[in-house]
């Protein structure tokens, strides 16, 4: 390719070494490296049915990743999803006991979900003084707190055979839940790469002041993406609160360390900015299929909490070091 | 030509796992593992658990006097999703006996349905499940006893007469609460007319809210006579309020505790007795429980009758919507045995 | 600029520049709430009790603070106080003979030694501190686990001389008051009138400048994780000493309250700023929520409802208040 014909592009020549260095496929090595492991380990995990059912005891947290990939980029957090997650469940499940048709108790959840990430959007867009950290870290223990007041010490359930299935049933031999979440995954690969929206979150993640002084509402975008994480949030009670067959107010506790701990290890930078969506999820299926393979072989929970800590460390220190070893910049 | 190269990986990539996924490896089916030994799996609460290590420990001795090869789990956070997890993880493994003590007692259930359709016997033992998710349940002691001799407790202690409170653990624990309804029935008694409870305050099993809680009853009901606390935080947390606050004689405290959380209270008298039971027992019946159910000796039906290696015979008697297998009555620690216990656990 | 020399500020303007306002009058308000209910909440007893509950939270807090100042965050400072609790109780369990001072010392170097490695990580290796802190978090209450062999200390393992620690007083005043007090002078001292001190803010406020300036920054940052351990595992001694217990599962959860009591306090996130002042009310609010909850009277299942009101109520007048004042400040002015 001519000089001039390369200039006109914008592009640079293709190098496959960029190219493989790229964080998304560091993950996909890990990932492979997780799985020849875990066959290793044990037997019974390269079995259709047990890489299957697998995927069902990981993928609910996952629907909060999704729109916690963009909250990230944006440079904010939000640590109130699980609370969320409880507190959608529980108003749905109290609904239901108290006689509303389920139908509409699982769209009230929905609707629970989206206001609460709606009065997080608002807090944290109204009083710019606050940073995201401290509004959800309030948030986070009034939700839940709500819950609380709600359904007390009891456990509230008996859902409808139907409902069981979003956790539990199978299309074909795919289970349900992955299916759904395939769905999301690709509706939100498309907003964030492919839309004027998602391009927009990037550009506010990189620089908030410079965008809003381009034109753009930023306000409204945080809003959406704030009431997106509820809404997910809401999905996640849903297919939660299926798997358990009732709910209690103190469910889901710990999922944001977890979904923030996916999010980051898929390459999304908390400084704002970076990351693809397709490393979030490479993350989930890898932290979720180590979890599984350890947990058959019985590793100890102890051991379990050391060896995560450490593939979090090193899956990111190494692309780290070798920059750092290499000349200048990162790429990616 | 990025984006050539990209897909084309991609493709590699699931066409590679859809290939690995297909290798079904032949697996012995269900719980016929034939020729092998059988192989029985416990989960506890939560790991880093001086009582859980306990049972499990009972739990291995009786598998292996039986024959069988023991499986210990013990999730890192005391989560009902933790261990669900940890449940299809076993049916995966295809083992033949699942014993459970509950973070939470209904929503294992569909979990503990599917091992069961799988063929995979089920019994939960202390933190019960609902009658739906088990075949069993191994009770320590009757829980209509254990609500009311603390409220006996508490009563000699005090002579008949005084404000008491409870300081229990988290608001849904099924056993706290059962134990919690038993004492307030046991308190109808016209004879304890002159003994009034006052408050149930909840400490989570955490010890900084447990103390704190602990110190909010002692200002907020100033003639408060005693506490009981049926939780092993809870009892020790209230032990060192009262020992720093020197309280010693003015407020008594009884309840469960761990004999060697509660060894230093009951040696200096803030707590003149309190009770509990063997764990290592409870997981020792257990797991001849689960022999049992694999082995077809009994199925869950009240009436049935086994024997439990040296503890001798057990019945099988109904408990509400299940059936229950009762290990004993609740055994008091004092000062003439506490010397001899806190070693054990 | 006028001929005039320096004006000294009357109390009232400085009173009214103090951008914490907001939060000093919430507390006050909510004392005086919480006294209405129960009149029991503002007496000597309970005060003391309060601050002595409070004292080992504050200890944190202000290791905290530095870190935050520098726009990082420590999430592991839990996982840091349970091991070097666990390991220190196992000390003295095995030699009851130790002295109680060694003991807290040997704690403080585990502590030392957890922040050092994280530290490394963020200075050296160049990992975010959310991820280094996230996985270290889960080695270190891994290997606390492992350390306790799955056992717990109890009181009666416990020499008399190490519970006292936390029980002792002297001249009337509690050990653990004195030992915070002592710890957020010494670090007044250290923000205030040390280069090094001045560094930290610096580095936060602007890292590209600081470097240009001269400043170590990678030294600067490891420093901060590595103050932040040892104060955990300070307070990871006083913990077990306190409650007379070491556990596996000893303050999961913590570092968000410490968290917590920081923003309170009025530590940017985005870093280069945070006072000592602001982080002492910060601690007082979480340590009096905590206190005052269990004694108003409510049901249980309302504790936490009414907590995360509380919170959302002093940030939300807390921001309000700094707006009035930083607009006074403005007006203030002479161009």
């Amino acid at each position: 390719m001519s000089m001039e014909k390369r200039v006109l592009l914008g592009s640079r020549a293709f190098s496959w070494k960029a190219f493989f260095l790229q964080w998304e496929w560091m993950l996909v090595l890990i990932f492979l490296f997780v799985h020849a492991l875990n066959a290793y380990l044990s037997p019974y995990y390269l079995n259709a049915d047990s890489l299957r059912d697998a995927t069902m005891t990981f993928l609910d947290k996952a629907f909060i990743v999704l729109p916690m990939v963009l909250i990230i980029i944006l440079g904010d957090i939000d640590i109130s999803v699980a609370s969320i997650v409880a507190l959608s469940s529980v108003v749905m499940a109290d609904l239901y006991t108290r006689g509303v048709p389920m139908e509409l108790a699982v769209f009230i959840c929905l609707g629970v979900g989206a206001l609460c990430g709606y009065i997080n959007g608002l807090l944290i867009t109204k009083f710019k003084e606050l940073s995201a950290v401290i509004v959800t870290l309030g948030t986070m223990i009034l939700y839940r707190g709500i819950a609380y007041i709600i359904l007390e010490d009891q456990a509230a359930g008996k859902f409808p055979e139907w409902f069981s299935y979003l956790g539990w049933g199978y299309v074909g031999p795919v289970p349900f839940i992955f299916l759904v979440f395939v769905i999301f995954a690709a509706a939100f690969i498309l907003l964030l790469h492919k839309t004027t929206f998602g391009r927009r979150v990037y550009a506010m993640g990189n620089n908030l002041t410079a965008s809003q002084f381009s034109g753009i509402k930023v306000d409204r975008i945080k809003i959406i993406v704030f009431t997106l994480a509820g809404l997910m949030a809401a999905v996640t009670a849903l297919f939660l609160t299926s798997r358990m067959g009732s709910t209690r107010p103190n469910i889901a506790t710990g999922y944001e360390l977890d979904v923030i701990a996916m999010v980051v290890l898929g390459g999304i930078s908390t400084a704002g900015g970076k990351g693809r969506m397709i490393g979030a999820i490479l993350a989930v299926f890898l932290i979720g299929y180590l979890r599984y393979g350890l947990g058959l072989v019985n590793v100890p929970a102890q051991m379990l909490l050391i060896i995560i800590g450490l593939l979090l460390i090193a899956a990111v220190t190494i692309p780290n070091l070798k920059g750092r070893l290499g000349k200048g910049k990162r790429a990616g | 030509m990025k984006k050539v190269v990209t897909s084309f990986l991609t493709v590699l990539l699931a066409a590679s796992m859809l290939a690995a996924c297909s290798q079904t490896a032949s697996q012995p089916g269900g719980s016929g593992d034939a020729g092998g030994k059988k192989r029985f799996a416990i989960i506890f609460k939560n790991t880093g658990n001086p009582y859980g290590e306990k049972q499990m420990e009972g739990f291995k001795i009786a598998i292996e006097e039986t024959g069988g090869e023991a499986i210990l789990k013990a999730p890192d956070q005391p989560t009902a999703e933790a261990q669900i997890q940890m449940i299809e993880e076993l049916i995966s493994q295809k083992v033949d006996a699942i014993a459970v003590v509950a973070n939470d007692p209904d929503a294992l259930q569909p979990a503990l349905k599917k091992a069961m359709d799988a063929g995979i016997k089920v019994l939960s033992l202390d933190s019960a499940v609902n009658a739906q998710s088990r075949m069993v349940h191994i009770n320590q002691a009757d829980p209509e006893r254990i609500g009311r001799v603390q409220i006996q407790a508490a009563a000699e202690m005090i002579g008949g007469k005084g404000e008491i409170a409870v300081l229990s653990a988290t608001s849904q624990a099924t056993n706290q609460n059962l134990w919690i309804e038993w004492m307030k029935k046991e308190l109808e008694d016209p004879k304890y007319k002159d003994m009034k409870l006052v408050k149930v305050a909840y400490g989570d099993d955490l010890r900084d809210k447990s103390v704190s809680e602990t110190e909010a009853l002692l200002k907020s009901y100033p003639d408060l006579k005693a506490i009981i606390a049926p939780t092993t935080v809870g009892i020790a947390a209230a032990g060192k309020v009262l020992t720093d606050k020197g309280l010693k004689d003015k407020v008594k405290l009884t309840g469960l505790g761990l004999p060697s959380e509660m060894a230093e209270y009951i040696e200096s008298g803030v707590s003149p007795w309190m009770y509990l039971w063997n764990p290592v027992d409870v997981g020792y019946l257990s797991g001849y429980a689960a022999d049992a159910l694999v082995k077809g000796t009994i199925t869950g039906k009240a009436g049935e009758k086994f024997t439990a290696g040296k503890l001798g015979e057990k019945e099988i008697i109904a408990d509400g919507d299940g059936t229950q297998i009762m290990l004993g009555d609740p055994f008091k620690f004092d000062p003439s045995n506490i010397g001899e216990w806190k070693q054990v656990y | 600029m006028t001929g005039k020399t320096l004006e000294k500020t009357s109390f009232g303007a400085r009173f009214a520049r103090f951008r914490e306002l907001g939060l000093l009058l919430f507390i006050l308000m909510l004392a005086i709430g919480v006294q209405l209910r129960n009149p029991s909440f503002l007496t000597i007893e309970n005060l003391s009790d309060m601050v002595t509950n409070t004292a080992i939270l504050s200890i944190l807090v202000v290791g905290m603070m530095l870190v935050i100042v520098t726009r990082g965050i420590d999430l592991s400072i839990g996982a840091t106080l349970a091991l070097s609790g666990m390991i220190a109780a196992l000390t003295v369990s095995a030699y009851p003979d130790v002295h109680p001072l060694l003991a807290i010392l040997l704690g403080v170097l585990v502590g030392l030694i957890c922040g050092a490695i994280i530290g490394l990580l963020v200075a050296k290796a160049g990992i975010l501190p959310i991820i280094a802190t996230l996985g270290m978090m889960n080695v270190f209450r891994g290997t606390t686990f492992l350390a306790s062999g799955g056992k717990w200390v109890s009181a009666h393992q416990m020499p008399a001389s190490f519970k006292a620690i936390a029980t002792g007083s002297v001249l009337g005043i509690n050990t653990l008051i004195l030992i915070a007090v002592f710890i957020y002078i010494l670090f007044y001292y250290f923000i205030t009138y040390t280069r090094t001190g001045r560094q930290i803010y610096a580095v936060g406020s602007n890292p590209e400048s600081a470097r240009i300036s001269g400043i170590q920054n990678d030294k600067i940052l490891w420093l901060v994780y590595t103050i932040m351990g040892g104060l955990s595992g300070l307070a990871g001694v006083l913990w077990v000493a306190k409650f007379a217990s070491a556990q596996g599962d000893t303050a999961v959860g913590y570092e968000l309250s410490v968290i917590a009591a920081c923003v309170l306090g009025g530590v940017s996130i985005a870093g280069g700023s945070g006072k000592i002042s602001g982080i002492i009310l910060g601690s007082i609010l979480l340590g009096m929520l905590n206190n005052a909850l269990p004694l108003i009277n409510v049901s249980p299942f309302w504790q936490m409802g009414i907590q995360g009101a509380i919170i959302l109520i002093a940030v939300v007048i807390n921001a309000l208040v700094k707006r009035g004042v930083d607009r006074n400040n403005l007006m203030r002015r002479r161009i």
